[in-house]
């Protein structure tokens, strides 16, 4: 069966080769269907190795060998790739999701004329993405890992025209590269440490690794994380990424690409245990988590809510599989895909009734206008919120427990407390945009077209009824499938005292409640309450990028503008200036003996004979 | 005898050398070349060399000297020496003077090392210079030169004719016609 | 008294250094030339000279050819200067500096 394997990767590829060679040509009709059959596709084909895998037990992988890439003494990379539980989680969520983000940006992208461009480039994404998810070495997950970051900057900076578009994809592949420097160290001291790059044979030589050799390892791949999933303190690129179009914000920046860090750590779950950094994972996130929920407070830019929102999550995420439980943050992983994809896929509905504007201060009442819309935003929120029973609240329990369960009391607090503050955050953007009275009332939005709401409407049921996915009451499907094929160390956060226990997982959602509670008394009307210096420092996020502008940004202009003007113009340059002018000078020197003088030439020819005459004699 | 033809034709040819070198019209330099021509072919006779001493006057005297003679006539150009001379300085003129003493005395003091000890006289074979001797060799060791030789004066008759030919006065079409517009718009104004 | 080899080879260079000069120090171009056969008979001379010293005949032949090239020089040669002469006006020998460089 691994033609399967083969073919969810290859049909998004030859989706995009085509769009891209042909597909200037073709129809916007025709690009839309190629770009959206093949990612159908591509799930299809990882529903039949769902069904596989579960037949079989959990440790088996679907393999597919295609052909030697490296081969250096005993160091042997092939091109291979692996279908294994954690996989076909991925694969169905990029695909699944991706396919109704697909569907979306037809009606979306309505009257580009670039289309063919974009199909290309997000089938191209489709296609790297799988490629990292089902890479069945390091390298070829690197090479997926990169190629998402490429794709991702061809998309962010889709509208390249524009100039924010523009600075804001190469911000990203900046901030990104960094992170791919640390993961590319990280490879290469796992390579020195085990000689292979083979997940299988890495997970058995792990005994006989040095252990600071792995934490070193360990914490140098997580770094490459932090710039693909936006933690601290790499997130940057990611609010500005909302530049890009909305579908791809949607899908990559919510559902995909960003979560490649957390699908990372799982993957290399063998190393991490062994390593000792996953309490520095757990801290990394619980931190950006608070921070960006805090941030995003502060935001007028729709968008920019969800990015920071998003960046939150990952957090999560990133605190559950510190906590030691891979499979509670591929659950939020895949949870998150629902409802944050929900949100943004709303907010661009906004943004098509409204002629793309975004600012909050400006929206308002929709509610009214925009029903479907409104619902669909409505049930994400609360989904985020963490409220039951949609599905945001079983996954953030899981991590949430998870923390408990391991005595991380400090983290869980921190926890408790962003849920509080997302939930105020995206009440806050619910109120302004669709409650209230509207800002400008000579506008008349009308609702999404139905190529756009139906994409809307199944994430909206998902995001709904997804919960029973992981809820323990029902037997927690999710969990069994993925924890069985992880260590057997993970374990599903053992039952404690189930009073305490209950007590406890009430608290994210009291916190919630109180959140909205919040929310709604404070921008109800859509009021703005003045927050002063908070305000302030919340809406520049606590001056992050100030600070990185001022000490990374301006130095660095500083010194290429030295290497360019001075080391370049004065000293390079006048090097090779100066040596041609010498040369110059050198010949013009030479020139004054060729004075074009016969007679000059003939008493030269006489002094050489009489030297040479002179010379004979004396031998 | 011999020492008193050589003392004299020596000093002739000296002294037509002088003149060569130091005449102001070329007809007077042409003369004492001939000076020199005639005094150096007696020198050859004395060293046994009848047939090139004979060519030496025919040859040398009578065809090239004619020819120079000749070009002076169709010249007649003014002296340049007179002008001040746009060529090189006054410190050619030293080095000419300082190497050809030097190269003079670098010979004469090899020559003395080397001859002045008295050579006796080698036994030469009857005939030695004279016609017909000259032609045995010509015609055998030195018979590839002696073609090559043929060769060449044709290839310098061909370049004497070619080069100075008179350059052709015909002038193209195209030059024709723009000299006619030339004329006919300067008339119009 | 036969006059030694010696003299005739020393006759031959004075004669040849005077053609050397003129040809250095002269503007006239018929006067160079007339020059260079001058110093082309000094080496006719030492030439027959060295023959005559070792009794080959080798020395009387190279003469010969000497003279046959000097005769197509001198036609090639004043060809030319004829073919100047049209053009300039004048046979100064430094005028004819196309070679400056």
């Amino acid at each position: 069966m691994e033609w399967v394997v083969v073919g969810i990767v290859a049909l998004p590829l030859a989706g995009a080769v085509t769009n891209g060679l042909v597909g200037g040509r073709l129809s916007a009709r025709a690009v839309s269907w190629v770009g959206c059959l093949v990612v159908l596709g591509a799930f299809g084909l990882g529903i039949l190795g769902i069904r596989d895998l579960s037949a079989a037990s959990p440790q088996t992988a679907l393999r597919a060998v295609l052909w030697e890439w490296i081969v250096s003494g005993d160091f042997r990379v092939a091109w291979e790739l692996q279908l294994d539980r954690l996989a076909a989680v991925m694969v169905l969520v990029v695909t699944g999701v991706g396919f109704l983000i697909h569907v979306y940006s037809v009606g979306y992208m309505r009257g580009e004329e670039a289309i063919s461009r974009y199909f290309t480039y997000l089938n191209l994404f489709v296609a790297s993405m799988l490629l990292l998810v089902l890479g069945g070495n390091l390298l070829v997950l690197f090479v997926g890992w990169e190629l998402v970051g490429l794709c991702s900057y061809l998309l962010i900076g889709f509208w390249f025209e524009r100039e924010p578009a523009a600075a804001a994809g190469r911000k990203a592949f900046v901030t990104n590269r960094i992170g791919d420097a640390a993961f590319l160290l990280g490879l290469c001291l796992l390579f020195v440490i085990f000689q292979t790059l083979d997940f299988e044979a890495i997970r058995e030589r792990l005994p006989q690794a040095p252990p600071g050799a792995l934490t070193v390892a360990a914490l140098l791949l997580f770094a490459g994380a932090t710039g693909k999933s936006a933690q601290l303190p790499l997130y940057v690129w990611l609010p500005d990424a909302m530049e890009g179009p909305t579908p791809v914000s949607a899908l990559i920046h919510a559902a995909t690409m960003v979560t490649a860090g957390v699908y990372l750590v799982a993957r290399l779950w063998p190393l991490y245990l062994a390593s000792g950094v996953l309490p520095v994972v757990a801290a990394v996130g619980a931190s950006t988590a608070l921070f960006a929920a805090t941030v995003a407070v502060g935001q007028t830019d729709l968008k920019r809510v969800l990015a920071y929102s998003t960046i939150s999550q990952i957090g999560y995420m990133f605190l559950g599989l510190g906590a030691g439980s891979a499979v509670a943050g591929m659950f939020h992983l895949t949870a998150h895909a629902f409802f944050k994809a929900l949100l943004f896929l709303s907010a661009g509905s906004v943004m098509h009734a409204m002629h793309d504007l975004i600012d909050m201060r400006r929206l308002g009442g929709l509610g009214r206008a925009m029903p479907f819309t409104a619902a669909s935003f409505l049930v994400g929120a609360l989904s985020l919120s963490g409220i039951p029973p949609f599905v945001g609240f079983f996954s953030k329990e899981h991590i949430l427990a998870a923390a408990r369960a391991h005595s991380l009391v400090a983290l869980w607090g921190v926890g408790v407390l962003t849920a509080g503050i997302t939930a105020l955050y995206i009440t806050r953007a619910a109120v302004l945009t669709f409650a209230g009275p509207p800002a400008d009332p000579a506008r008349h939005p009308h609702e999404a077209p139905p190529v756009m709401r139906w994409p809307m409407g199944v994430l909206l049921v998902l995001s709904a009824v997804g919960g029973f996915l992981g809820a323990k009451a029902l037997g927690a499907p999710f969990d069994r499938f993925l924890a069985a094929a992880f260590e057997p160390e993970v374990k599903p956060s053992p039952e404690s005292e189930a009073f305490g226990e209950l007590v406890l997982g009430l608290a994210s959602v009291g916190a919630a409640l109180a959140g909205i509670a919040v929310g709604w008394l404070a921008y109800r009307g859509r009021r703005m309450p003045e927050l002063g210096a908070l305000g302030q420092a919340l809406s520049r996020q606590w001056y992050v990028e100030d600070l990185y502008q001022a000490v990374l940004v301006r130095p660095a202009r500083a010194l290429a503008r030295f290497c360019a003007q001075t080391v370049d113009l004065h000293w390079i340059d006048g090097a090779a200036n100066g040596l041609a002018a010498m040369v110059g000078a050198l010949g013009t020197g030479v020139r004054r003996w060729q004075t074009g003088y016969v007679r000059q030439y003939a008493a030269l020819f006489l002094v050489g004979t009489v030297l040479a005459v002179a010379y004979w004699l004396v031998r | 005898m011999e020492s008193v033809l050589f003392v004299v034709a020596a000093a002739l040819s000296l002294a037509g050398g002088v003149g060569v070198v130091a005449a102001r019209a070329p007809v007077h330099s042409a003369l004492s070349l001939l000076v020199v021509l005639v005094s150096l072919a007696v020198l050859y006779l004395t060293l046994l060399a009848e047939f090139v001493a004979v060519l030496q006057v025919i040859v040398y005297a009578g065809a090239i000297l004619v020819l120079f003679l000749f070009v002076i006539m169709l010249l007649h150009a003014h002296n340049p020496d007179l002008r001040p001379s746009p060529g090189p300085g006054r410190l050619h003129g030293a080095v000419a003077i300082a190497s050809g003493g030097a190269l003079v005395a670098l010979v004469a003091f090899a020559v003395l090392r080397e001859l002045g000890r008295g050579t006796a006289e080698v036994p030469v074979a009857a005939g030695f210079g004279t016609a017909p001797a000259i032609g045995r060799e010509l015609l055998t060791t030195f018979v590839l030169p002696f073609e090559l030789a043929g060769v060449l004066l044709l290839v310098g008759m061909v370049a004497g004719i070619v080069l100075g030919k008179a350059p052709e006065r015909r002038v193209s079409e195209r030059t024709e016609a723009r000299r006619e517009e030339v004329l006919l718009t300067r008339g119009r104004r | 008294m036969t006059v030694p080899p010696s003299a005739y080879v020393l006759l031959s260079i004075l004669l040849f250094v005077l053609g050397g000069l003129g040809v250095l120090l002269r503007r006239t171009a018929l006067i160079v030339f007339m020059s260079i056969e001058l110093m082309l008979n000094s080496v006719n001379l030492a030439f027959l000279s060295f023959a005559r010293m070792h009794g080959d005949l080798s020395g009387q032949l190279v003469v010969f050819f000497v003279l046959v090239i000097a005769a197509v020089e001198v036609v090639v040669g004043l060809a030319m200067l004829i073919a100047l002469f049209r053009t300039h006006r004048a046979v100064d020998v430094d005028e004819m500096d196309l070679l400056r460089g």
